[in-house]
């Protein structure tokens, strides 16, 4: 009798500890923000800063595989196919592959980027093994005799291939760029294009804000702002000096977002940059430092990333202000000391002793062209030509400076091949060595890619004067 | 008056009638199965293939060869240049495919293949494909139609001749470093255009 009397009592107390635990599990699925307890594993280095936000990838209530399909698509789509996707999903809707699709679903992303799994996980959160490449290409020996007896783990080695654009590298590019020199004396990067392009903004309020300086007794901040909110006459006097103020942008452009009646703001918000600088918004908001702000998390902490930072900026945070000060517009600043002031890593510290930075000082200090200096953001965010409609285009400041480094080779045109050649380029990039000295030296590795592209070249040559006829 | 009457009556439930039985037999119409999968084959292959050779012959011979303004380049993008008239076809069908999605009633596929591609991945990979090119190879001016069975789904296929219309088809293709023939002349079929309809069975 005793003895089930206990045993009842024991009952009680699983009873209780169960119910205890479903409750605070339910508490945490229905109430909290963070879901992180409920994750079956370690995200991946690209989506770990969104554990926060379980929803931004598996929707509402974890919808199923296609709503995941969909999100992968919303933020990664255009970065897989620009400028071109060498495997667009049509290519495996097209029935003709249905025996290929039954071996590898190319349809779905995560079939070889699965979240979760950081046992199986490589660089760019790949997870199918290195030699995806033979299921489809077994037998490119016979239409590439130079590719003979090369295993397929090493197609996607550095300067060759990969799987969504091969953004440089395909081989008649290689034969166009395969005598290049090392370094070109006269290398320059496009300079910026936003104020040509603020003719092609329809929206721009131009009748409010003119195209022309704001003249010292035209700016509109209004006289009864207090001390820790309003600029003294110093302050003022070094605006008008900002690229914004000699584009007309007046006070009221940013701190009421151009409407009169609106009420002041004090600290304008990344989405009032973004009126006007929407595509460099755009892309802040898909690479790691505005992933979070995009997501409408609280903006990215040093404290959170997992690449070294320095110890005595552990709790600065990124918006726009962070790297562009709200009232001196230095993209100098911006360009090496903003991101010096965070990142802690052999490469960026490295960068000082660098050509590219003796390139940097002399362009800054006006001994050299503009164009012509080298920092942190002329390969972290080049400046590139992107469309704004179907008919414009201009040179965008990339902000997604994760963009060009999935793989690396990414950056060879946006970058690289503005002062370098193809060959140097692809070999540097290899070297992991040379990257962590942040190019202090010359590559120590050789990647064949031009060397086969070449040889292909000079048998079709020697080809094109024998007979006509059938090749094989 | 009572006649009258009547007679309105009787003629405005013939009208009412009528009108609603026109309108149900207009509706039946365009749900009726009239076009079977080959005319609608053909009717597609018709509109695929006066485009493309609109595009040859308006748009790049006219440009390339004649105004000679602009090139065009297989890489059209680095060498801004217009695109070729096989890329503008394959453009066209994978814009198709990304569209048919979501109308699984018109989820047809089509695209350009050869017995002699400058792509291999354009070869022929069925045997409805590797038949039906060497027939419209072999059998001048005929097409090839048949049905397959592909991913446990049946489609009808048809195989159409793509000749060689203009002197840039041939000489690009005699030249092309990936080309596995390099004596193409003017009106030989170069490859042919596959089209797949799905079938129930």
């Amino acid at each position: 009798m005793a003895a089930e009397r206990s045993n009842g009592r024991y009952w009680w107390l699983w009873g209780l500890i169960t119910l205890a635990i479903v409750a605070a599990l339910a508490w945490v699925l229905l109430r909290d923000e963070d879901k992180t307890l409920f994750m079956p594993g370690p995200l991946s280095d690209g989506h770990h800063q969104l554990a926060e936000r379980c929803d931004i990838c598996h929707g509402e209530a974890m919808a199923g595989e296609e709503v995941i399909q969909e999100n992968c698509v919303e933020c990664h789509g255009e970065d897989r196919v620009k400028p071109f996707d060498s495997h667009p999903r049509s290519k495996f809707r097209d029935p003709r592959n249905a025996d290929r699709l039954e071996k590898i679903d190319a349809l779905r992303c995560v079939t070889c980027h699965t979240e979760h799994k950081s046992e199986i996980t490589r660089k760019d959160g790949v997870t199918q093994p290195r030699d995806l490449c033979s299921h489809c290409h077994a037998d490119i020996a016979e239409d590439r005799p130079s590719h003979q007896g090369m295993a397929f783990d090493t197609c996607a080695s550095a300067g060759c291939h990969n799987f969504h654009n091969n953004r440089a590298l395909y081989t008649d590019f290689l034969v166009k760029h395969m005598d290049d020199t090392d370094t070109r004396r006269d290398g320059r990067v496009p300079p910026r294009g936003f104020h040509e392009a603020l003719e092609e903004i329809l929206t721009y309020p131009r009748d409010r804000y003119p195209l022309q300086p704001v003249a010292a007794a035209a700016v509109d901040m209004p006289a009864d702002l207090d001390r820790s909110e309003g600029m003294n006459a110093d302050g003022i006097r070094h605006w008008l000096q900002t690229a914004h103020a000699r584009a007309g942008v007046n006070c009221s452009a940013c701190h009421q977002g151009g409407d009169a009646q609106a009420p002041w703001r004090p600290r304008p918000d990344p989405k009032s940059c973004g009126s006007c600088h929407d595509q460099e918004l755009d892309r802040f908001g898909k690479g790691k430092h505005g992933m979070r702000l995009a997501a409408g998390l609280p903006p990215m902490t040093t404290d959170r990333a997992r690449l070294p930072m320095r110890s005595d900026a552990a709790h600065e945070s990124l918006d726009c202000n962070s790297c562009h000060k709200a009232h001196d517009d230095d993209v100098v600043k911006a360009a090496v000391e903003a991101c010096e002031g965070c990142h802690d890593d052999r490469h960026t510290r490295a960068y000082r002793n660098s050509s590219h930075f003796r390139l940097w000082q002399a362009e800054v200090l006006g001994s050299a062209p503009p164009g012509s200096g080298v920092s942190c953001a002329t390969c972290h965010m080049p400046r590139v030509e992107r469309d704004i409609s179907d008919w414009s285009s201009r040179i965008v400041v990339d902000h997604n400076q994760s963009a060009n480094l999935s793989p690396n080779t990414k950056m060879i045109r946006g970058a690289c091949l503005h002062c370098h050649g193809l060959g140097f380029s692809i070999d540097a990039l290899a070297d992991r060595t040379l990257v962590e000295r942040n190019f202090d030296g010359r590559p120590g590795i050789h990647v064949q890619s031009i060397d086969l592209a070449r040889k292909d070249q000079e048998n079709y040559l020697k080809e094109l004067k024998g007979s006509p006829g059938e090749k094989r | 008056m009572k006649q009258n009457l009547f007679t309105s009556i009787v003629v405005f439930g013939t009208t009412v009638v009528l009108g609603a039985a026109s309108t149900l037999a207009v509706g039946d119409v365009a749900n009726e199965k009239l076009i079977t999968p080959r005319a609608m084959a053909d009717a597609l292959h018709l509109v695929m293939d006066s485009d493309r050779t609109i595009y040859t012959r308006k748009i790049v011979n006219r440009l390339v060869k004649k105004d000679k303004v602009i090139k065009a380049s297989e890489h059209f993008q680095d060498d801004k240049a217009l695109a070729l008239p096989a890329q503008m076809f394959r453009f066209g069908s994978e814009l198709v495919a990304k569209r048919a999605d979501a109308l699984p009633d018109v989820n047809f596929s089509y695209s350009l293949q050869s017995l002699w591609p400058v792509n291999r991945q354009n070869a022929p990979k069925t045997e409805a494909e590797k038949t039906g090119l060497k027939y419209v190879a072999e059998n001048v001016g005929k097409n090839y139609y048949t049905t397959e069975k592909l991913g446990g789904k049946s489609y009808f296929t048809a195989v159409y001749p793509d000749i060689a219309v203009a002197p840039v088809c041939v000489s690009c293709h005699n030249d092309h470093k990936d080309s596995p023939r390099r004596d193409f002349k003017i009106g030989q079929v170069m490859g042919g255009v596959v089209i797949r309809i799905p079938v129930d069975q």
